[in-house]
């Protein structure tokens, strides 16, 4: 990994986002004793996450599905608005900035997404794909300025550009992988977003993914931000790791300090269900039921309901994040009280 | 005799470009009892021999060669009915999405009654408590209201308990599990492997688990088969396989996975891509992609090898032994 500054890239300050699920406006009218109500339900999908992502780390959000790290992912990216709380860029704030004022910031920002099926314009060639961002980026740029760039980073990512002329369906997922890579890297960013991008993949080509990722990172000088369910990538690949539930955040710690000694019951679970190679049988911590819906969320800590350590402070106050000694910072009211 | 034994299987799909081979010279048994994992990348033929086994291949693809014996009958031979007391009742299959393999518009207990007066004669109350039974082993919290409940009221874990609850219904023999835990979470999935594994112990029923995952393959098994482009390459007892692997294909697909590497390290990865069905190479298909191809490898089609007991379909198994074991003797003379 390359050498860091403790410098901040990106920050998120107090996020949260709700999405209504109550349909437009006249599907949120409602008759209730004899009068016209309007009523809206919510999805609270993200409740409060302040998160710092350091230049030239590469900080990893994971979490179960429905958890929220892909809206923590659009909402840095300026794909979703924030419904609370702000977004800072090298200390400019962003998430109320205008298309034209965010196009600077477009251009330093690039996202790879999980299904790289779905992430590539069928109808367009690879070297059309590719070059349309160069293009909007430099507009100053000779046609044949916008296709040596193009060839470039087709080349460092492993793809002969010489295929620049075919269409993605003739190529195979991990191929395509690549491409969307090559896509991100040709405006020449220096923070990159990757939502589950080695999920859609087979063992053999996520290696090659991720060492392609990992080279860029060197080469470039790359910032990540690395969304993933799958916690062994997690702990090859990340500097820090957030672990999210429930659209808050539980722990964020170095990658080995949390591998090591997780400290939330949350991350202590999550990791010990990790199937691994050296054991014979599964041993994992059980949790009870199942993660709530965001629709109402539980009072108090999210988690309470199939918490082992829960007590009633749980139920009744949001755990806030604490400092740990290892650098490292966890929502929970039992590592306050050092009951964990 | 062994439960299930599959000799030459060949499956093979028609195609407007011409028939390509999906499977090729599958040979295996299955003793009863015994818990059995298939790994293999996308498109290795891992699910269409779950399928095979149960005959569910369907136009265009057909069975074209070998069989497949349980309990020395022959189930590709099988007329429809005869195959329909099998299927289901002593070989029992759970699929990877439990909201497909639901019925969406029956309750959870007329899919499991269903399936219970369909293979037995018994009263509908009593196939009702037998459900109901099923649901307990899976630990399913307040069975009895789960009965009458839709699959669309219940999490994506309780819909998986529900399908293995029903793959259990008639007490198989066998059970085919096709990534039964790819659509779930790592927690969830952490408890339904758990689960399948007491399951299959309590009941003594053989599985074959058909998985990507070496890590719920090395928990769960007994045995290991690799397979690559439609043929079994490498299988064996599961500790030697992800210990010790010895085709190179398997050896690559261990080190690729990233708790095997050095955090933050370059991850070691197996170039190139496995070849579509249509564009196999001649001689062994792992050729193309493997460092210690020769001549041999790019003309000949491997055999298998023993190799401790492990059958290896590799021209070089013994080539790279001797020079793992002039590596080892090496560093002995450096340190002494």
């Amino acid at each position: 990994m390359s050498a860091q500054s403790q410098e901040t890239l990106v920050q998120l300050d107090d996020i949260y986002k709700k999405f209504s699920i109550s349909g437009d406006f006249l599907d949120q009218l409602k008759f209730k004793q004899g009068r016209i109500v309007r009523e809206q339900e919510f999805v609270h999908a993200i409740n409060g996450v302040s998160l710092a992502v350091k230049r030239g780390e590469a900080l990893c959000v994971v979490g179960e599905s429905g958890c929220g790290k892909s809206t923590v992912a659009r909402t840095v990216m300026g794909l979703l608005n924030p419904s609370q709380g702000s977004v800072h860029y090298d200390g400019q704030r962003i998430d109320n900035l205008n298309d034209r004022a965010l196009m600077p910031y477009r251009r330093k920002m690039q996202m790879i997404f999980q299904n790289p099926y779905a992430s590539l314009n069928p109808r367009m060639t690879i070297a059309q794909t590719l070059q349309e961002p160069v293009t909007l980026h430099n507009p100053g740029w000779s046609g044949q300025e916008v296709r040596d760039k193009v060839a470039e980073v087709m080349f460092s990512v492993g793809i002969d550009p010489s295929w620049g002329e075919r269409h993605p369906h003739e190529f195979s997922g991990g191929q395509r992988q690549r491409i969307s890579i090559a896509r991100a890297l040709a405006v020449g960013p220096e923070f990159i977003v990757a939502d589950e991008p080695i999920s859609a993949l087979d063992v053999s080509i996520q290696a090659q993914v991720l060492n392609l990722m990992m080279d860029a990172q060197e080469q470039h000088n790359l910032t990540y931000l690395f969304i993933t369910h799958d916690l062994s990538v997690v702990e090859h690949f990340g500097t820090r790791v957030a672990v999210m539930y429930l659209g808050s955040l539980c722990e964020l710690a170095p990658t080995k300090a949390l591998f090591s000694t997780p400290r939330h019951p949350y991350s202590q679970a999550l990791l010990s269900a990790i199937p691994r190679l050296d054991d014979n049988r599964p041993q994992h911590i059980k949790l009870q039921g199942e993660v709530p819906t965001p629709v109402n969320l539980p009072p108090g800590c999210v988690f309470h309901g199939r918490c082992p350590h829960v007590n009633d402070r749980c139920k009744r106050e949001i755990p806030q994040l604490i400092a740990t000694d290892d650098g490292g910072q966890v929502a929970c009211h039992g590592v306050e009280e050092g009951r964990i | 005799m062994a439960l299930l034994e599959v000799n030459n299987l060949e499956v093979s799909f028609g195609l407007r470009s011409g028939g390509v081979k999906a499977l090729r010279d599958i040979n295996f048994k299955l003793d009863r009892g015994e818990r059995i994992g298939v790994v293999g990348e996308s498109g290795a033929g891992k699910s269409v021999l779950g399928f095979s086994i149960l005959n569910l291949i369907s136009n265009p693809g057909s069975i074209t060669g070998g069989e497949i014996l349980f309990e020395g009958k022959n189930l590709s031979k099988l007329s429809a009915s005869e195959l329909r007391s099998v299927r289901g009742n002593r070989i029992s299959m759970i699929f990877q999405d439990p909201m497909m393999t639901l019925n969406p518009v029956l309750t959870i207990g007329e899919q499991m009654v269903e399936c219970l007066l369909a293979h037995r004669k018994i009263r509908k109350e009593d196939a009702r408590n037998i459900a109901l039974q099923k649901l307990k082993q899976v630990y399913i919290p307040s069975p009895e209201t789960r009965l009458d409940q839709y699959p669309h009221e219940l999490s994506g874990g309780m819909r998986q308990r529900i399908v293995i609850a029903i793959g259990l219904l008639m007490d198989p023999d066998i059970i085919i599990a096709d990534e039964p835990t790819t659509a779930l979470d790592v927690t969830i999935q952490a408890e339904i492997m758990e689960l399948m594994l007491e399951l299959c112990e309590r009941n003594n029923v053989a599985l074959i688990l058909i998985t990507h995952d070496l890590g719920v393959v090395s928990q769960v098994t007994q045995r290991t088969i690799v397979m690559y482009a439609g043929r079994i390459i490498e299988q064996g007892p599961t500790k030697e396989i992800i210990n010790d692997a010895q085709h190179p294909y398997t050896q690559g697909l261990m080190n690729a996975l990233p708790q095997m590497a050095v955090p933050g390290a370059r991850l070691n990865q197996i170039r190139g891509a496995m070849p579509a069905l249509q564009r196999i190479p001649t001689g062994c298909a792992f050729s193309p992609r493997c460092d210690y191809t020769t001549e041999t490898c790019r003309h000949t089609l491997p055999g298998f090898t023993e190799s401790g007991n492990c059958l290896v379909a590799c021209h070089m198994v013994a080539e790279m032994k001797r020079e793992a074991a002039q590596v080892a003797s090496l560093a002995q003379e450096v340190k002494g």
